[in-house]
């Protein structure tokens, strides 16, 4: 394994717990909520924070433990920030050229090989400019060349792309992508945004209160969310309770049918495009209706997003003219209701 | 509505203008006083008489050594109390800012009882190397930079702590030590504050008078600064002493338009 971390950093507000095994040009996705521990994992990776127990290690050496700390510059871990954090002062190649300085090579060696890695990056054109003059994009791209440049053995990415518009953010994905896969080291990419998830990563870790709730393969995480974190990522619902014999029961005494036969605690995750919205009580099977409350109504695309708080909270697509026969507005009373066959429930 | 409409509804209360106006002439007016009765005719050859040379001096040369010796020290203090943590570190700061409401005179004293031939530390310096601070040079030195490293160390602090601690994350990911770091990220990024706060010792340094003449003395070349010729001359030459004054004067203003928008507009990263 390139990568064993097991270890725990606690603080006295919270502790985060980590267990994560990595092999070479493996990409990981951690995503969570904020204060899930996100954070806290990148920075105990990077030697940027003592870890309290169990150890870290990288290549098969300790670099972290209750008792040892290799302090950053000595551990081989590239870091990208979401704001870039160029250093205002210095050029794109004296920025890029500052990791193989600070390990010693020469001024001309070092800046052969930022020009290199600005080159691999599309942005050689850039040279001689001050991260100032930079759109956010580039400034990400250099960003990434000079985490690069300083020939990591793991590279760390927080949020590489949540600073960028949408073009831009689609545009720099496809690339990391590309440089992620060439990458010989781990790569770990915190993320909030589901498409970073999807393209970039080849597995996943959901954290949520310092610990890993979930893992598995994008495509897996995303099928069957355990969060509502992550179904609300993948724009999913997501509701647990009990089933038994297709049918799971609700802590608030509602129920769902679901095509699947399943029987213990369960996840059900259906689509909001999969919620009819009704104004009045709808005749017929009390099953699969929640009563509720609208709490917002959003345009979603050609459609319309309506949250609708019951027991839980329920996102659902409706049309346009839909929205507007129902006269929905918020803390307008509402009843919900999803078609078995479009349920997917799993064990929890 | 014009705009002489405007700023007629906004023209500030009488109850306000009227302490401001009284406020600003007080501090405006000695000055100005100073100013008309500078003896222009004469004020080159005021300013090249022997005391007033040996004055200025010596004024200019000491307040150097001491700008630099704040720069040497207080740099690195600063550093340690914006991006260290340990205990008493606010007992620390309230230590190094205390030379600053300190009455000069004070401050004399203390540096005579630390660095005296019977002091704390001057006894050894005497018995041991045969050194002897007070009443000389190096004693001016000592007293200018014991008053005005606090503006110093306050001013380049507050630089360290406005820029992102983040980037000496980044330059640590990238294998730079602590050391490397401080040299090609946090100093550079902090040096409009170290500039100013440069500026600031050494404007302190040139106008100190208490603790210099109680631990320095004041004999003719070797510790008379330019604050202490203009306290003497007051009484024998008055045109010298104003015409020093008006020196003083115009290094402050060059000083303020130097750091008008480093320091006064606030902490710039």
């Amino acid at each position: 394994m390139t990568l064993a971390a097991h270890f725990a950093v606690r603080r006295p507000e919270h502790t985060t717990v980590m267990d994560l095994d990595a092999d070479r040009g493996e990409v990981i996705g951690l995503i969570g909520p904020n204060g899930a521990g996100k954070s806290t994992t990148l920075r105990a990776l990077a030697g940027l924070l003592a870890v309290s127990d169990g150890e870290i290690r990288l290549n098969g050496t300790v670099v972290a433990s209750s008792t040892h700390h290799t302090p950053a510059h000595q551990r081989r871990v590239g870091l990208v920030f979401q704001e870039h954090l160029l250093f205002p002062h210095l050029s794109v190649t004296d920025n890029v050229a500052f990791g193989p300085r600070a390990r010693g090579q020469t001024r001309t060696q070092s800046r052969a090989q930022a020009l290199g890695w600005l080159e691999r990056l599309g942005v050689e054109s850039l040279a001689t400019r001050k991260p100032g003059e930079l759109s956010g994009g580039q400034a990400q791209r250099v960003s990434i060349a000079r985490a690069l440049a300083g020939d990591p053995a793991m590279l760390l990415l927080d949020e590489p792309t949540a600073a960028l518009d949408a073009a831009g953010a689609m545009s720099l994905r496809s690339q990391l992508r590309r440089h992620l896969r060439e990458f010989g080291g781990v790569s770990i990419v915190v993320t909030h945004t589901a498409l970073d998830a999807m393209v970039l990563t080849d597995r996943l870790v959901v954290l949520d209160g310092g610990s890993i709730v979930q893992a598995g393969t994008p495509a897996d995480v995303a099928a069957h969310p355990r969060t509502l974190h992550v179904a609300a990522l993948v724009g999913l619902n997501l509701v647990r309770g009990d089933a038994h014999d297709g049918v799971i029961r609700f802590a608030d005494g509602t129920a769902i049918a679901a095509s699947q036969r399943l029987t213990g605690p369960a996840f059900a995750t259906f689509s909001p495009a999969a919620v009819s919205l009704f104004s009045s009580a709808p005749v017929g099977s009390p099953r699969n209706i929640w009563a509720g409350k609208v709490t917002s109504v959003a345009p979603h695309g050609d459609a319309v997003r309506v949250q609708v708080q019951t027991a839980t909270t329920l996102l659902a697509d409706i049309t346009p003219a839909a929205l507007a026969a129902l006269d929905l507005r918020p803390g307008s009373p509402i009843w919900a209701s999803v078609k078995a066959t479009e349920v997917t429930i799993y064990p929890v | 509505m014009s705009s002489e409409d405007a700023l007629r509804q906004s023209w500030p209360p009488l109850r306000l203008t009227a302490p401001a106006l009284v406020a600003l002439g007080f501090l405006v007016i000695p000055l100005v006083a100073v100013v008309l009765r500078v003896p222009w005719s004469s004020f080159v050859s005021d300013l090249a008489s022997t005391g007033a040379r040996n004055a200025l001096w010596l004024s200019l040369v000491t307040s150097s050594i001491s700008a630099g010796l704040c720069l040497l020290f207080g740099v690195p203090l600063a550093w340690l109390l914006a991006r260290t943590q340990f205990r008493g570190r606010s007992l620390l700061r309230a230590a190094v800012t205390l030379p600053l409401v300190l009455p000069p005179v004070v401050g004399g004293v203390a540096l005579l009882l630390a660095f005296g031939r019977e002091g704390l530390i001057g006894r050894w310096l005497d018995t041991w190397f045969g050194v002897t601070i007070p009443f000389t040079a190096a004693a001016v030195v000592l007293a200018q930079t014991f008053v005005a490293l606090p503006f110093l160390v306050i001013s380049v602090e507050g630089a360290f702590r406005a820029s992102d601690e983040r980037y000496d994350d980044a330059a640590a990911t990238l294998g730079a030590s602590r050391w490397l770091t401080f040299r090609r990220v946090t100093l550079p990024l902090a040096m409009p504050g170290v500039f100013s706060g440069a500026v600031l010792s050494w404007a302190r340094a040139l106008g100190e008078f208490g603790a210099t003449i109680t631990f320095a003395g004041n004999f003719p070349g070797t510790t008379r600064t330019m604050p202490t010729e203009v306290y003497l001359a007051l009484n024998s030459d008055p045109g010298s002493a104003i015409a020093l004054s008006m020196v003083l004067i115009l290094v402050s203003i060059v000083v303020l338009s130097l750091l008008r928008e480093r320091w006064l507009t606030g902490v710039s990263v």
